[in-house]
C-alpha cells in the first residue's frame, strides 16, 4: 500500500537531451494517492506509456524521483518494487497451466508452497477463473489471458499499484465492458492503486475517479470526468474529451464580451489584462451551444445535422469557421441559415490554449 | 445454386507431371530397376531379385557390413554437430544485440560461413589443418600436440566436426535470432515484473517461442549432415581407412568407384528411405505443433 510522488520527473530517450523537444516526458509532478482508481488519458505517442513504464520502473527516468510513501524507488529494479503491470497484448507463459502462470511471481519470490497455493485458489476465485486453473494457458482466448496477467500482480499480497497499458486493446467489444466492470469490482475490493493508460476517452471516464490527461509529453490536466468536461484546462483537454469535442474560436475579449470576427457574446466574466501577444480564444462545448431558428443569437450557416442517437449535432459554419452545436427537441430549421445561443456560464477563455480564469463582473465594473 | 463439376483444371498440372516425371520418377525407376540386377560391365544385366537387399541389411555380409558402419559413422556425426550446434547456436542468438549498428554488422559476419561453396570449405580446412603448412595444423602440432588429420582417425573426426561447426553454426543462429527477434518486449516486461531469473526468462519465454524455429534447425542441420559429402570427400577422403566414410561417400565409391550398379541402387533406396521417415517425423512433429498453436489462436 502505498502512494506514489513524481518529483519533477522527466523523462528523454536519448542519452543528451538538449531541449524540450528531446525529452518524450516533460517535468511532471504528481501524487497519486493510495488506493486511487486513475486514468491517464491522451493521444498515441504523448508519453504515457513512457510514464508508466517509469513507474513500474522498466525505463528509468532521466531526471526527478519516484517515491512510494516517502520510500525513493527511482534506481530499485521493477521486481524490487510492489507493483505490477498489464501490458496491451496479454501476456501468458504459454508452457505452464494457468495455475502455474497465477504462481509464477510467487515461486520466483520463494513463498512457501502452501501459501502460494492458497493464495492462488483465492486471487482465481476473485478472477472468475477457478473453473480453468488448470488448463494450459496458451488455450485460452484474449480476455481469460488478460485475467491471468492481472491475476499474476494481484497474487503478490504486497503488491500496491497496479498498472494497465492499454488492456483492452485486444479483447472483443462485447467483452470489454465485462472486464472493465470486473476491474471496477476488484478494485473496490482490494484497495489497490489503479493507473489505466488508455486512448479511449470513454474507458478512462468510466474507469476513473480521476483522469490525468496528457498532451505532447505533458500533463495538461488532472481532474475528476466531471472537471474535465465542465472546465478544461486546455483546448487540448477540451477538445480530446468530449463527442464531438469542445468548439474552440479565436476571438478578441472586451470587458466582459467576446467578440468572434465581428459577432459580439456575452461572457460571465471578465477578463482584464489578457496577455496582448498570444491566442484568444473562446471555448465551448457543442452542448452549450443551441441551434435556433435564424433572428436571435449569432447567424450561422447549417451544413448538416447528424443524429448521433441519444442527441442531434448541427455542424454549422461560423463566420467560415466549422463548429458543432446541439440541436433542441422539437427545434427544426428551414433552410440552411440559423443562429445559435451561446449558454454564457459555459464559455471558457484560453490565451495560447490555456485557461484563463476570469473575474466576476461585479469586482470589474 | 448449381454446382458445375468441370475437372479440366486438372490438365494444368499435366507439365509438372511432365517435368517431375522425367526429373524424378524416371531415374528412380532406373534405380530401382539396377537395384534387382547384377552387372559384370559390358552392358550385360542378370536378375537377382531382392539379393543385393538382404546383403545390405545383413550386417554379417560384406555389403551390409559397410553399409552398416558407414550408417553408425554418419548417425554418431550427425549427433556430434547437432549436440554442439544446437546449443551453440541458441547461446550466440541469445548474445546476439538487438539494435543499433552492430545489428546489420553481426549479421553479415554470422551469414559469411554459409555463402562459402561447400567444397570451398572443404579446401580452406584442408589447408588450414595441414601440420606442415595449414596455420592450425602448425600451430597445433608446435603446442607440443601430435596432430594429423590425415593419419589419426580422432584428428580427422575432430577437424571434420570443427570444420561443420564453424561451416553451419550459423544457420542455427540466425534462425535462432529470427525467433527471438518475434517475442513481443511485453514478455521480458511481464517477466522482471514477476520476478523471473534469466534462467526462467530462458526456459519460460525464450525457450518455448524459440520452439518452433529450433525444429527447422534441427530438421535442416540433421538432414544436411546425414547427407554430408563435399566436406569430408575434400578434407579426408574418407580416411584414414574408411574413418570418415559416411554413407554418401560410401555410395559413391560403390557406384562410380567399384562400378557395382546393383549394389549401389540398392544401397541409395534404403538411404532414401531413412531419409525420407527423418522427414516424416519431423513434419509430423511440426504440424501437430502447428494445429496445437492454431488451437490457440482460435
Amino acid at each position: 500500500m502505498a502512494r506514489i510522488t513524481l518529483d519533477h520527473l522527466a523523462h528523454a530517450y536519448r542519452p543528451d537531451p538538449q531541449g524540450p523537444q528531446d525529452y518524450a516526458l516533460k517535468e511532471i509532478n504528481h501524487v497519486w494517492t493510495q488506493g486511487g482508481a486513475y486514468a491517464l488519458l491522451g493521444p498515441s505517442g504523448c508519453g504515457k506509456t513512457t510514464l508508466l513504464n517509469i513507474i513500474s520502473g522498466l525505463v528509468r527516468p532521466t531526471r526527478g524521483r519516484i517515491l512510494f510513501d516517502d520510500r525513493d524507488v527511482t534506481d530499485l529494479p521493477t521486481e524490487a518494487r510492489n507493483i505490477a503491470q498489464v501490458f496491451q497484448f496479454p501476456v501468458v507463459y504459454d508452457t505452464m497451466s494457468v495455475r502455474e502462470n497465477l504462481a509464477f511471481p510467487l515461486k520466483n519470490r520463494h513463498v512457501p508452497r502452501d501459501r502460494t497455493a492458497a493464495r492462488v485458489e483465492e486471487i482465481a476465485r476473485l478472477l472468475d477463473l477457478s473453473s480453468v486453473l488448470d488448463r494450459k494457458a496458451s488455450n485460452l482466448t484474449a480476455d481469460m489471458k488478460q485475467k491471468i496477467s492481472l491475476g499474476r500482480g494481484l497474487v503478490r499480497p504486497d503488491v500496491a499499484a497496479i498498472l494497465f497499458d492499454e488492456p483492452l486493446t485486444v479483447i472483443d467489444p462485447h467483452l470489454k465492458w465485462q472486464l472493465r466492470s470486473t476491474l471496477k469490482e476488484i478494485h473496490r475490493a482490494l484497495d489497490i492503486t489503479m493507473i489505466y493508460v488508455t486512448h479511449d476517452q470513454t474507458e478512462a471516464l468510466t474507469f476513473a475517479d480521476r483522469v490525468v490527461v496528457m498532451h505532447d509529453g505533458a500533463v495538461v490536466q488532472t481532474g475528476t470526468p466531471d472537471e474535465l468536461f465542465e472546465r478544461p484546462a486546455h483546448t487540448f483537454v477540451g477538445h480530446f474529451i468530449g463527442s464531438p469535442g469542445m468548439n474552440v474560436l479565436p476571438c478578441r475579449v472586451e470587458g466582459a464580451t467576446a467578440f468572434v470576427e465581428n459577432n459580439a457574446i456575452a461572457l460571465k466574466q471578465a477578463y482584464p489584462g489578457l496577455p496582448q501577444n498570444q491566442r484568444i480564444e473562446l471555448g465551448i462545448r457543442p452542448e452549450f451551444l443551441q441551434l435556433q431558428p435564424k433572428g436571435t443569437g449569432v447567424p450561422v450557416h447549417v451544413r448538416r445535422i447528424d443524429d448521433i442517437g441519444r442527441a442531434r449535432i448541427a455542424r454549422v459554419d461560423l463566420a467560415g469557421r466549422a463548429i458543432a452545436a446541439s440541436v433542441p427537441e422539437g427545434v427544426l430549421i428551414a433552410g440552411d441559415e440559423a443562429s445559435i445561443a451561446f449558454d454564457a456560464r459555459h464559455i471558457h477563455i484560453y490565451a495560447d490554449g490555456h485557461l484563463v480564469p476570469g473575474q466576476p463582473t461585479g469586482a470589474h465594473v | 445454386m448449381i454446382k458445375i463439376v468441370n475437372n479440366k483444371a486438372w490438365f494444368l498440372v499435366l507439365p509438372v507431371f511432365a517435368v517431375v516425371a522425367f526429373s524424378v520418377v524416371l531415374p528412380l525407376m532406373t534405380v530401382v530397376n539396377y537395384s534387382v540386377q547384377d552387372s559384370f560391365g559390358n552392358n550385360q544385366f542378370f536378375w537377382n531379385g531382392v539379393g543385393w537387399f538382404q546383403d545390405l541389411l545383413d550386417p554379417s555380409k560384406e555389403l551390409g557390413g559397410r553399409f552398416f558402419d558407414s550408417l553408425w559413422r554418419n548417425l554418431l556425426f550427425s549427433g556430434i554437430i547437432l549436440a554442439i550446434e544446437i546449443p551453440l547456436g541458441i547461446a550466440i542468438a541469445l548474445a546476439m544485440p538487438r539494435e543499433g549498428w552492430s545489428v546489420a554488422l553481426s549479421l553479415v559476419l554470422m551469414a559469411l560461413p554459409l555463402l562459402i561453396p561447400w567444397n570451398v570449405v572443404g579446401t580452406i580446412w584442408q589447408v588450414f589443418a595441414r601440420s606442415d603448412i595449414g596455420l592450425l595444423g602448425w600451430a597445433v602440432n608446435n603446442l607440443g600436440i601430435d596432430y594429423n588429420y590425415t593419419g589419426h582417425t580422432l584428428d580427422a573426426w575432430i577437424t571434420l566436426v570443427v570444420m561443420d561447426v564453424w561451416h553451419w553454426t550459423s544457420l542455427v543462429a540466425l534462425l535462432c535470432y529470427a525467433g527471438l527477434k518475434s517475442i513481443p518486449d511485453a514478455y521480458y516486461q511481464a517477466a522482471r515484473i514477476d520476478g523471473a531469473s534469466r534462467w526462467a526468462v530462458f526456459r519460460t519465454i525464450q525457450l518455448p517461442k524459440m520452439r518452433r524455429v529450433l525444429l527447422i534447425a534441427v530438421l535442416l542441420r540433421f538432414m544436411d549432415s546425414f547427407m554430408i559429402y563435399t566436406e569430408p570427400f575434400v578434407l579426408t577422403g574418407g580416411g584414414p581407412g574408411n574413418a570418415t566414410t559416411f554413407l554418401s561417400i560410401d555410395l559413391v565409391k560403390l557406384a562410380l568407384g567399384q562400378f557395382d550398379l546393383g549394389k549401389a541402387a540398392a544401397m541409395s533406396l534404403v538411404y532414401n528411405l531413412i531419409i525420407l521417415a527423418v522427414c516424416w517425423v519431423f513434419y509430423t512433429v511440426m504440424t501437430s505443433a502447428d494445429a496445437k498453436a492454431e488451437r490457440v489462436e482460435a
